[in-house]
């Protein structure tokens, strides 16, 4: 246990190694970062001082070895666009992202739990084709496509929630879901086939026997067994989500770490980007890990292998 | 989306008495009763919300170079001149009065019982310091070309100050009347342009109440604005304006009244959105002059452009007119010389004009040796629709012309390098409203001139460089006729502006893209 876990560590560590060396490269190639902070009315001066102050003149391979010594010295580096520390300005945006995070994952749970359930208990019924069509849809839409349709929904036509901002809880609503119905299919697939299993496992069959009530049977006895695995994929998932908040934080003017990465590409403010990047792989890397981890510690024979 | 379809070895047994949908239904239940009504725009809580898309770097006006940074600057701060947005004409604004003593020198005598936002008073040493450190390289103002032409101010008593210019610089009007807003000298000593950010003063119709970086700014009216000031006294009580970096999100706001103004509308959406009832559309025109640049330097990718005779086929190819009525929208105007048409030494007198003829064309074509056209690179970073257009006369004349469609960054590192034929520009000249900020950009031998006339650039240096108005505007003018004469660039038009308001706002748009808050009253 001990020897796969230092193992699975150490690729976690190249991982993350190797998304911020592809991100640096991305960030660069794409264009002259000198000439994307000089702005639009710069003279070649201006040009020439800024690249000489921010090290942008020296060979790519020195700019990223001191930046990842830096890093490794606790030096976050200083956002070039917004002029302050990267390392607190990533921080005081966390709390955003992962509130956005968390809050996907209770709906992804929420609708993937019941549905998953109904699923399995009417499996192969019309009830069972709806709840495959949910999820076909929910991983067919783009979010950013489907987040509009919930702003034209419960914004301009219902006028229930406001459209964007981070004011309050009611802000979060439509992102979450937004965010959340990507990843709910993946859950509700896994608790369908879980029940499926369970529902035909012969202590099932005892407690129809003895005459249990079905919602008992349901929920205590089935879903109870089903729904392990989903803890592990739930940590993962987690880590997509706090990824994928990019492109929804950026739709609903949410201020987290997602919006700050699209402003950090839009301005190139190259060290706010990749410390976010390097943030994001270390945190979705670590989640990975611990769902290997609890998978193996459930499940010895994955171990072995 | 894999395996939906295991079967268990038993036969499912039959559930129809399971929990019925119970948490489904509760969650739907739980999004439909959200009581939350969005906070109501507008009117109500004499609240103007505003949304753009950009968050500027810094809210000081000489450490940002977005759009926003400027109209935030107009609004909070004030300069020692204005120009008037209409007749274009110069007054005095934190300076009651100025003179010309020479070439290099000019004289302003201040306003008294002027207040900054946070009690401090106005007076030369506001001026002083704050041109002082903003033009010195070493504090990095962003935009240099706003202060690098400022040589030195000095005190000459309480309110009166000497400013000199390291050259004779004509635009330096231009530039005290628009850029060079002038802080609170203890103030700004204090916190430096760190502090200012983070709690901005001016002495401006609006001050700062509020400030988060990248999310919102919440400015309040200044009811002890000073009445001299040739900026209308505000009448609007709050002003709101929050980042919100998608357009249609933008525009989700503005229809359902959580946003009463938005700006840089594409065409199609602002017409539709002015349909509404409760919004109203309003456009007018820009200082963006778009236009082509033809690459004519040694080792061009495209030496077919050193031909004269090619350089007018293509402006005689494109149908200019009836792409600013149909693309480009009303509110745009067409240009026939390099320079925004509102800018100080800009004329369109006496240039030739290349009618759409694309028979003429042809013609061109055939007698410089393409009688079956040819092949060419067009890189553009903007305005996609309208290159897409220009692309189409071209195909007609037999330029087949290939769309390379960059980041702006990316196409003026290609521009730089040599490496573009013909390019589709657009240039905003940083509001400034002197021609001076736009025509010598790309034809004065800077990085951006993929022409290189000397004999324009010699025209241009000289007005760049006299004081004198009316040998300044000749030696333009001769610059500006030349440039056409020789075809050296495609003239285009100025690109109109769309604004979506909310309809109990009273909205006039200016060319310069400023959003005068000030300027603004309810219905």
């Amino acid at each position: 246990m001990l020897y796969f876990t230092i193992r699975r560590l150490g690729l976690a560590v190249l991982v993350a190694l190797t998304v911020s060396i592809l991100a640096f490269l991305l960030l660069h190639l794409s264009g002259d970062p000198a000439l994307a902070l000089a702005g639009e009315g710069a003279r070649q001066a201006d040009i020439d001082m800024i690249r000489k102050t921010y090290g942008l003149d020296r060979p790519l391979i020195v700019q990223y070895a001191d930046w990842l010594w830096h890093i490794l010295q606790g030096d976050f580096g200083t956002s070039v666009y917004f002029k302050t520390e990267a390392g607190p300005l990533i921080l005081s945006k966390l709390k955003t992202t992962l509130l956005l995070g968390l809050g996907a994952l209770a709906f992804a749970l929420l609708i993937s739990i019941p549905l998953g359930v109904l699923a399995a208990l009417y499996k192969g019924s019309l009830i069972d084709r709806a709840c495959l069509a949910i999820a076909v849809l929910g991983q067919a839409l783009p979010n950013f496509f489907f987040a509009l349709i919930l702003i034209m929904l419960f914004s301009i036509s219902l006028r229930l929630l406001p459209v964007s901002g981070s004011g309050s809880w009611q802000h979060f609503v439509m992102p979450a879901i937004a965010l959340g119905y990507y990843v709910a299919p993946a859950f509700m697939r896994l608790i369908r086939a879980g029940m499926i299993e369970v529902l035909a496992a012969d202590y099932i069959r005892t407690a129809r026997a003895k005459g249990l009530p079905a919602r008992k049977i349901v929920f205590k006895h089935a879903l109870r067994n089903a729904i392990v695995p989903v803890v592990a994929l739930a940590a993962v998932q987690l880590g997509y989500l706090l990824g994928g908040s990019v492109v929804i934080e950026t739709i609903f003017a949410l201020d987290g770490l997602g919006y700050l990465a699209y402003q950090s590409i839009t301005y190139k403010d190259y060290p706010v980007m990749q410390l976010i990047v390097l943030l994001l792989s270390v945190l979705y890397v670590l989640l990975t890990l611990a769902a290997d981890v609890a998978n193996a510690w459930l499940d010895p024979r994955i171990r072995v292998s | 989306m894999t395996d939906f379809r295991i079967t268990p070895a038993a036969p499912a047994p039959s559930w129809r008495h399971a929990a019925p949908l119970k948490a489904l239904a509760a969650a739907v239940l739980a999004c439909a009763t959200l009581a939350a009504q969005p906070a109501l725009a507008g009117k109500k809580d004499d609240t103007l919300r505003m949304a753009y898309d950009q968050a500027p770097e810094s809210v000081d006006p000489y450490h940002n170079n977005v759009r926003i940074g400027v109209i935030i600057a107009a609004n909070v701060w004030d300069t020692l001149l204005y120009r008037d947005p209409v007749t274009n004409e110069y007054k005095g604004q934190l300076a009651k009065s100025w003179k010309q003593v020479d070439d290099k020198t000019m004289e302003f005598e201040l306003r008294e019982g002027v207040k900054f936002h946070n009690g401090e008073e106005f007076d030369a040493d506001s001026v002083v310091y704050t041109l002082n450190y903003v033009a010195d390289p070493k504090n990095k103002a962003v935009t240099q070309q706003n202060v690098a032409w400022i040589d030195k101010v000095e005190k000459i008593d309480k309110y009166k100050v000497r400013l000199t210019t390291k050259e004779p610089f004509p635009g330096a009007k231009e530039y005290l009347s628009t850029t060079a807003a002038i802080h609170p000298a203890k103030y700004y000593q204090e916190v430096g342009p760190k502090g200012m950010n983070a709690k901005p003063v001016g002495s401006g119709p609006y001050k700062v109440v509020d400030y988060q970086p990248g999310k919102s700014i919440t400015l309040e009216r200044n009811a002890d604005y000073f009445k001299e000031s040739p900026k209308a006294q505000p009448k609007i009580g709050k002003v709101v304006i929050r980042f919100i970096p998608d357009r249609q999100t933008q525009m989700a706001e503005v229809i359902s009244g959580g946003e009463d103004l938005i700006m840089s509308v594409p065409k199609d959406q602002a017409e539709q959105l002015g349909g509404m009832p409760t919004l109203q559309m309003v456009t007018g025109n820009t200082m963006r002059i778009v236009f082509m640049q033809m690459n004519i330097q040694e080792g061009t990718p495209a030496p077919q452009l050193k031909d004269e005779r090619v350089r007018r086929a293509i402006i005689h190819a494109i149908d200019r007119e009836s792409m600013l009525k149909n693309i480009v929208g009303e509110g745009g105007g067409l240009i026939n010389t390099i320079c925004t048409p509102s800018q100080t030494g800009c004329t369109q007198d006496g240039a030739p004009v290349y009618k759409y003829d694309p028979a003429q064309a042809k013609k061109l074509l055939a007698e410089a040796g393409y009688p079956n056209g040819f092949d060419i690179d067009l890189v553009a970073y903007r305005e996609r629709n309208q290159t897409e257009a220009i692309i189409n006369y071209l195909q007609a004349v037999g330029i087949r012309a290939k769309l390379n469609f960059l980041q702006y960054a990316a196409m003026r590192d290609m521009i730089r390098a040599n490496k573009a034929s013909l390019t589709h520009q657009t240039w905003g000249s940083n509001l400034v409203n002197d021609v001076s900020a736009s025509t010598p950009v790309y034809f004065a031998f800077g990085n951006d001139d993929i022409t290189r006339d000397p004999q324009v650039r010699d025209l241009l240096n000289k007005g760049d460089r006299t004081i004198d108005s009316g040998a300044r505007n000749a030696a333009y003018k001769q610059a500006l006729d030349l440039i056409a004469q020789k075809a050296y660039a495609v003239p285009l038009w100025t690109l109109p502006a769309y604004y979506v308001a909310t309809k109990d706002v009273n909205f006039k748009p200016y060319s310069d893209e400023l959003v005068r808050f000030w300027d603004m009253s309810w219905k």
